[in-house]
């Protein structure tokens, strides 16, 4: 007898302040996304599908940070409808790009792009979800590897640990063959510090990584800004390059926050 | 006894968009009185923490405005802010240009056609269960779409998000030889493209066409990706630095997001239609016979059909990215040096959705001091809003479940990429 499909576990995605990348790499994973949906129901997947199926979810994915008031309860429905969280990239997992605002007044902010700024609630700050509710993973990258996606889904339905390594970006570009951009062009970069994930695709290309990914496990920071400073980064050079996708990063943040009081 | 009735239908998340909308619709004795295409996307602020960064660094973040389309908001931003700097690219630079943009539209036409829009039309919930049925089709598609994320990850490291888009050019050049297992695969993509057109033109299309202002770029010499001046079929005929002076956006309460208007006349539509309308003479001699077989003439007027517009430019697009890479000579130095000053800069590019402007002023050490963004999807909301209230009264007799899909098939018409509107408003939910 066919198995009813209610009885395969289920699993739903979901959107908060975002720009959508994150999901797509789900869509993006194509023929992998046709096999996993034999072994589990997309539930909940707005985004792909008009079908919706309730909770509760075995695997929910979020992307997207909390920038509302709204969206600040809507996580914690989430949350107890789900028995595994997964956060999916850079805005979900550290407040994004969005999280810019963090370090302005976010009424100069809406000022600048609108002309009837009454109309419009933001909190103040943009908050990675684990501010608001317990986490089971975070994966990070902006946006996230379509393949460590499937790796976390994977660990989860079959109950083990994602595989998922924590080193810098520096190690892959030895994996990966790279010539290291600083030694070799003086090209700042954040390969030390970022989180490997990509297989240090931006030193491959011959630029400076600029940590889509965030930092990596106990990045030192500190002897990293010494060497930018030593190569002649200004102090506005400083604050800029660890306030980009994920300045609101702890790690990132005290950093830039020490550059710009200094 | 005839007592009126009024019947509300609510859509509060609509489905196979990219971002969030939602529909509210009040009929009252089978007449609209009401219709509100709403959408909730938290605002994001890009154009206000564009500020004070340094101009190399914009690419990078203009990118994540949109995951469904990063590659035309970097091409909008690195021609914005060539322009300001007055810098000009070598032709073999500026081929590249259009081969990464051509991968963008294969992928972000294919998904849509195949993964969000069909399913519409065939009556299934989704891509995965029209797979269950017609699993060729819905692999043909994917192979197709991954095709164009191949092109854009062999030129952009990756595919969405690309890393290698510079201001004045790229970061590395790809050598002849990283072509070659992709222009296989493109020979494949002339054929899939073929039978996608074949495959749209089959189905079946509601009686619908509407009078509206199409405004898209136009270039003497190509079908236009990243140059041309704006034009309309009302006579509209722009260079891209007067934009602000011809188009505003205005706040409307009850969406999240902007409206952009032109000042003279309202309401105007973007995208493959009016690309297509406005440029069909070209297309090579090989895309315009595959349109007219599919039944198309030089110029459509039905949105729905725009899924079979979004075949034809698939299969110019695929075209084109063959084209590039035949004739590619390796560019003497991937990209060109380029000196702060002073200045303003205006860019247009034909996103797969649509025309999408930037402008950008710098200061003397290159740093933004003011940016304005205007993506395709806010200008299409007063069009979208426009179908709607035409439509309805077509569909009237319908169940709440069918007008309440038919509708979503209109806004899908359009395929509005939502999180792409960078400035969003406050949305007041309007209960009854
Ligand atoms: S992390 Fe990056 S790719 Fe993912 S949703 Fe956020 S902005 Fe988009
Ligand atoms: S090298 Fe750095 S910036 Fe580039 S893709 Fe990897 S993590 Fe992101």
């Amino acid at each position: 007898m066919p198995l009813n499909k209610t009885s395969k576990p289920k699993l739903a995605v979901w959107k908060f302040a975002s720009c959508d990348g994150c999901q797509l790499s789900l869509l993006d994973c194509e023929d992998a996304l046709l096999a996993i949906a034999d072994k589990i129901v997309i539930a909940s997947f707005p985004e792909a599908s008009r079908e919706i199926i309730k909770g509760p979810y075995e695997i929910s994915l979020v992307e997207g940070s909390i920038t509302s008031a709204h969206d600040a309860e809507r996580i914690h429905k989430i949350r107890r409808m789900s028995k595994t969280l997964i956060t999916i990239g850079a805005c979900a997992t550290s407040g994004g790009i969005q999280a810019l605002k963090n370090f302005k007044d976010v009424n100069d902010f809406i000022n600048i792009v609108y002309a009837k700024p009454d109309y419009i609630s933001s909190l103040k700050n943009s908050t990675p979800i684990a501010e608001h509710v317990k986490v089971d993973f975070e994966l990070r990258g902006c946006p996230i590897n379509k393949l460590a996606l499937v790796e976390v889904c994977n660990a989860y339905l079959n109950r083990r640990k994602p595989n998922i390594p924590t080193h810098s970006v520096c190690i892959e570009c030895k994996r990966r063959g790279n010539i290291c951009v600083m030694v070799s062009k003086g090209i700042p970069c954040l390969g030390p510090v970022t989180h490997a994930g990509c297989d240090a695709i931006c030193p491959a290309y011959n630029r400076g990584c600029y940590s889509c990914f965030g930092p990596s496990e106990d990045p030192n920071v500190k002897s990293l800004s010494n060497q930018f400073e030593e190569m002649g980064m200004s102090k506005d050079e400083l604050i800029r390059i660890y306030r980009g996708i994920n300045a609101n990063a702890e790690e990132f943040k005290n950093e830039s926050i020490f550059h710009e009081q200094k | 006894m005839n007592k009126s009735k009024t019947k509300i239908i609510n859509v509060d998340y609509l489905a196979r968009v990219e971002g969030e909308g939602s529909l509210y619709l009040k009929i009252k004795d089978d007449k609209v009185q009401d219709i509100k295409f709403k959408i909730f996307e938290p605002p994001r602020f890009f154009e206000a923490f564009l500020r004070e960064r340094h101009f190399s660094e914009v690419p990078d973040i203009t990118a994540r405005i949109c995951g469904i389309c990063p590659v035309a908001y970097q091409m909008g931003a690195v021609h914005a802010i060539e322009n300001a700097l007055g810098a000009s690219l070598d032709n073999n630079l500026r081929e590249l240009r259009r081969l990464i943009y051509c991968g963008e539209w294969i992928e972000s036409h294919v998904l849509h056609v195949y993964m969000l829009h069909a399913p519409d039309f065939l009556g299934y919930q989704d891509a995965i269960q029209l797979a269950k049925d017609h699993p060729e089709v819905v692999n043909e598609g994917l192979r197709l779409k991954k095709i164009g994320n191949e092109i854009v990850t062999l030129l952009g490291g990756r595919e969405i998000h690309p890393i290698n888009v510079k201001v004045g050019g790229f970061y590395k050049l790809p050598t002849k030889k990283d072509f070659n297992s992709l222009l296989e695969n493109l020979k494949w993509a002339r054929t899939a493209a073929h039978s996608m057109i074949k495959l749209t033109s089959t189905l079946t299309y509601p009686d619908f066409e509407q009078d509206y202002e199409f405004v898209a770029l136009r270039h003497p010499d190509e079908y236009p990706f990243n140059e041309g001046r704006i034009v309309s079929n009302k006579g509209l005929d722009i260079d891209v630095a007067d934009f602000e002076k011809h188009f505003e956006e205005e706040q409307v309460e009850h969406s999240t997001s902007l409206h952009c208007k032109l000042k003279e006349r309202g309401k105007y539509k973007v995208g493959p239609l009016a690309r297509y309308a406005l440029n069909f003479d070209k297309f090579s001699s090989e895309v315009q016979k595959a349109a007219k077989d599919a039944g198309l003439k030089e110029e459509c007027y039905n949105p729905f059909k725009s899924i079979i517009i979004r075949s034809v430019e698939t299969l110019h697009a695929v075209n084109e990215a063959i084209r590039i890479i035949e004739n590619y000579v390796e560019p003497k130095k991937p990209y060109i040096e380029i000196n702060p000053k002073e200045s303003v800069g205006y860019g247009c590019t034909e996103a797969p959705r649509g025309i999408c402007y930037h402008r950008y002023n710098l200061d003397s050490n290159g740093l933004v001091t003011n940016a304005n963004i205007v993506p395709p999807t806010s200008q299409n909301q007063k069009s979208i809003e426009s179908d709607l209230r035409e439509l309805i009264p077509l569909i009237i007799n319908l169940s709440d479940e069918e007008i309440t899909w038919k509708c979503e098939q209109a806004i899908r018409n359009y395929d509005p990429c939502i999180s792409c509107s960078c400035h969003f408003l406050k949305v007041s939910i309007d209960r009854e």
